[in-house]
């Protein structure tokens, strides 16, 4: 079985016009990064992978994560994490809760991996608190720690560093493309700022 | 690592059917049930040939055109002046500190049932109420009330006003809601900086868009008021009575061959209103014909001061009368004695209380079980809807909206009573299940309204990143979409209580009468003329969906103590 995230042959168009194709594939612990201006329709590729594709739009091509199609399958049977632009902490959770809505059910010990989840984002006796204090670089290793917890083969990252202050950025950017590497996830980033390319640290397409 | 196991199928999917069997299936039933008896044909009363006697009798009924036209007056009345009012507030004061405020004292007016209001109103402009007591206080005259037909004139002048209170409001917030899909500042900047002056540039460049918006809730507006039943006992005129007081009493009449007169007056009511709708949508075409020379003209002012001025005025007097109602509602229920012409009673007591309290205890947990049990069916239906649109993508059609609106314009009056015909054909015994039923065809549609808003507005991300996690729809609904909208969904319970709380008609017919709750009872007092008692009904009835509000609101404050953004959502 061939491990990591592979888009075969995909083609993106909307109402008749192709907006972009793409045909590659991420060994785990790489990061492809797909830079393009606004509009191009790489946030449209995202949506795609995960499975949240608007009908207004048509894809051809297959998503396959691990040797297994995952084309047709829901979004929460994928296995594919996304980090969006903002971190999405779930402002009704505590930053445990959080965590623990990552952790999938029937997993032993959950609240004492959200607790190490927790104490490896530097963050230790913070589960009790509200996600709304945290600070923008806190919020983003959460967000992070929340999404490894729920074990995903591959994850998605749209633009997660673009909203970040610029002394901020590079921290959460290595730090995220670390534990990435740590864990043997194939990433897929769209951005259009080159220094998140570089950090990345992967091949490039440009559309 | 494998997939995650398959999760649950969407169950939503049968939602469109049940909603149109709740919204469509009473109206048409009971519309179909009054057409036959209408024309003679009802075989459990005998009538098993067409014919056109029951037409003939109901056009004997003295008096009939003089009730019809109030019925069609009230209806086109009510809904020009509401409209007015709440339009030209906006177009004068929007955006001003006082158009905050004003707007922060009349919301809660939404939520006062229509009969707590008529008979807050009555006791403010009877010649023996509030204002007769003050203005004797100026002018110097005997100390007996003025003897004027005031409440009750047959012009239904006391009607409308009672309804105007009601619907200024009602409109005005419709038109918040929909205010901001069409971007009015920037229609404002636009048509400002070229010169024109506030009302006028509203009314030019915002109103011809935001008109479309709330031409559903104006129409239901419209055929309220030219239908309705409690208001009108309370204010209206008697002799004769508007159509739908007069097409009531036959449908009461113990004397079961009067039903099929009185299924032609159903349906003649019927025709009233649409007639009113009809009138209506023809002067809005010609409106629109007449704005379109007006908007090209290039005229930069229109009598804007005195314009704005009208709305405020009329604003404020709608704001103003309300809060002078429920004065008078509350004193009148602590008053031993209230001479006229005093402006306060000698003595204040909770006698009437104690003494009402064992009346009023089984008509008000009647009043809690239906509005709980319709309520949260609604509720229910309306969140499966939502939830069924949010899967499929596709947001409510025209005619999804046109179906929720379909028991809001057809006249109860109308409907209801061919369903009540159909339940006793089919031998369906009348009691709070039937009414409970029967109410949800009312509520379900102002709690998918109150509740639709928020779901559009709900960042659809919070759906796809919980789906991400690994979360089955079914837990991204309950424990990221139903927390994150907890307020929205308590407001629309607390709608959809108050909506029920307020339902006169189909709790009197659906019941038989034999289901008592506070409106029936409250309005069946009106005619008794014991203030105290009334006071205390009517206070009774304004503050149960005053309640609900204040939990819908309290709430969210407590449960989210500890969640800043929870509580800055608001």
């Amino acid at each position: 079985m061939e491990r990591g995230l592979r888009l075969e042959n995909v083609r993106l168009s909307l109402a008749g016009r192709e907006l972009l194709s793409v045909d590659a594939s991420v060994s785990p612990g790489e990061v492809l990064t797909i830079m393009g201006p606004s509009g191009s329709g790489k946030s449209t590729l995202l949506a795609f992978a995960a499975g949240f594709l608007e009908p207004a739009f048509s894809a051809a091509g297959r998503i396959i994560l691990d040797g297994m199609d995952v084309t047709h399958l829901p979004p929460e049977r994928r296995r594919i994490g996304l980090l969006f632009q903002d971190p999405m902490l779930f402002p009704h959770l505590s930053v445990a809760g959080n965590l623990l809505f990552g952790v999938p059910p029937g997993v032993p010990d959950r609240r004492a991996r959200a607790a190490a989840a927790l104490e490896q984002a530097g963050l230790e006796g913070f589960g009790t608190r509200d996600p709304a204090t945290l600070s923008g670089g806190q919020k983003a290793r959460v967000a992070l720690m929340r999404l490894l917890l729920s074990e995903p083969s591959a994850v998605l990252l749209d633009e997660p560093f673009s909203k970040l202050d610029a002394t901020l950025k590079g921290d959460v950017r290595s730090y995220v493309f670390d534990r990435l590497r740590e864990r043997k996830l194939p990433g897929l980033l769209v951005t259009h700022d080159e220094a998140d390319a570089a950090a990345a640290g992967g091949p490039i397409i440009r559309i | 690592m494998p997939p995650r196991p398959i999760s649950k199928y969407d169950p939503t999917q049968i939602i469109p059917a049940i909603a149109f069997t709740v919204l469509a299936g009473p109206v048409i039933i009971g519309l179909v049930f009054v057409l036959l008896p209408a024309f003679g044909y009802l075989p459990a009363l005998g009538g098993y040939d067409i014919s056109l006697d029951p037409w003939r009798q109901l056009f004997a009924v003295p008096g009939l055109w003089r009730s019809a036209n109030v019925s069609l007056a009230a209806g086109l009345v009510t809904g020009a002046a509401s409209l007015l009012i709440a339009g030209l507030f906006l177009a004068g004061f929007h955006g001003t500190r006082t158009f905050n405020a004003m707007r922060r004292l009349v919301s809660p007016l939404l939520a006062i049932p229509h009969a707590a209001a008529a008979l807050g109103l009555a006791f403010l402009i009877a010649p023996s109420g509030l204002i007769f007591r003050g203005l004797w206080h100026l002018t110097t005259g005997s100390d007996r009330p003025p003897d004027l037909l005031i409440v009750h004139d047959t012009w239904g002048l006391a009607m409308i006003a009672g309804l105007v209170v009601k619907e200024v409001p009602f409109l005005l917030l419709m038109a918040l809601a929909a205010l901001p899909q069409i971007d009015a500042p920037a229609r404002m900047a636009v048509a400002r900086t070229m010169g024109y002056a506030p009302v006028t540039a509203w009314a030019k460049a915002v109103a011809p868009a935001l008109y479309p918006l709330i031409r559903l809730p104006l129409l239901a507006v419209i055929a309220y008021s030219s239908s309705v039943v409690d208001v009108a006992v309370i204010l209206g005129p008697t002799n004769p009575p508007p159509l739908s007081v007069a097409v009531l009493r036959w449908q009461s009449d113990p004397d079961l061959s009067a039903r099929f007169m009185a299924s032609a007056g159903a349906l003649l009511q019927l025709t009233v209103t649409v007639l009113a709708l009809a009138l209506w949508l023809g002067a809005e075409r010609l409106v629109a014909r007449l704005a379109r020379v007006w908007m090209e003209s290039g005229t930069r002012q229109t009598q804007d001061r005195w314009l704005a001025g009208l709305g405020g005025f009329g604003m404020g007097l709608v704001a103003l009368s309300a809060m002078l109602s429920f004065v008078c509602l509350a004193t009148w229920s602590l008053a031993i004695s209230w001479r006229f012409p005093a402006l306060w009673p000698e003595t204040l007591t909770l006698a009437n209380w104690t003494h009402a309290l064992p009346a009023i205890s089984g008509p008000l947990w009647a009043t809690l079980a239906i509005g709980t049990l319709s309520t949260l069916v609604s509720f229910t239906i309306a969140l499966a809807a939502l939830e069924h649109e949010l899967s499929t993508g596709r947001p409510a059609g025209v005619w999804a909206m046109r179906l929720l609106y379909l028991p809001l314009v057809v006249p109860p009056v109308a409907f209801l009573f061919g369903l009540v015909i159909a339940a006793e054909a089919t031998g369906l015994t009348p009691g709070l299940l039937p009414v409970a039923i029967g109410h949800i065809t009312f509520v379900l549609p102002y709690v998918y309204l109150s509740l639709s808003e928020p779901y559009r507005q709900l960042d659809p991300r919070w759906g796809r990143l919980a789906m991400t996690l690994g979360a089955s729809p079914l837990r991204t609904f309950l424990s990221v979409r139903l927390p994150l909208l907890l307020a929205p969904c308590l407001t629309a319970l607390a709608v959809g209580f108050s909506v029920s709380v307020g339902q006169y008609l189909a709790t009197g017919l659906l019941g038989a009468g034999r289901v008592e709750t506070l409106t029936t009872e409250a309005v069946a007092l009106a005619s008794g003329g014991e203030r105290r008692v009334i006071g205390v009904w009517a206070l009774t009835l304004t503050l149960l969906p005053a309640i609900g509000f204040a939990l819908a609101i309290g709430i969210p404050r407590l449960v989210w103590h500890n969640r800043r953004s929870m509580l800055d959502r608001r």
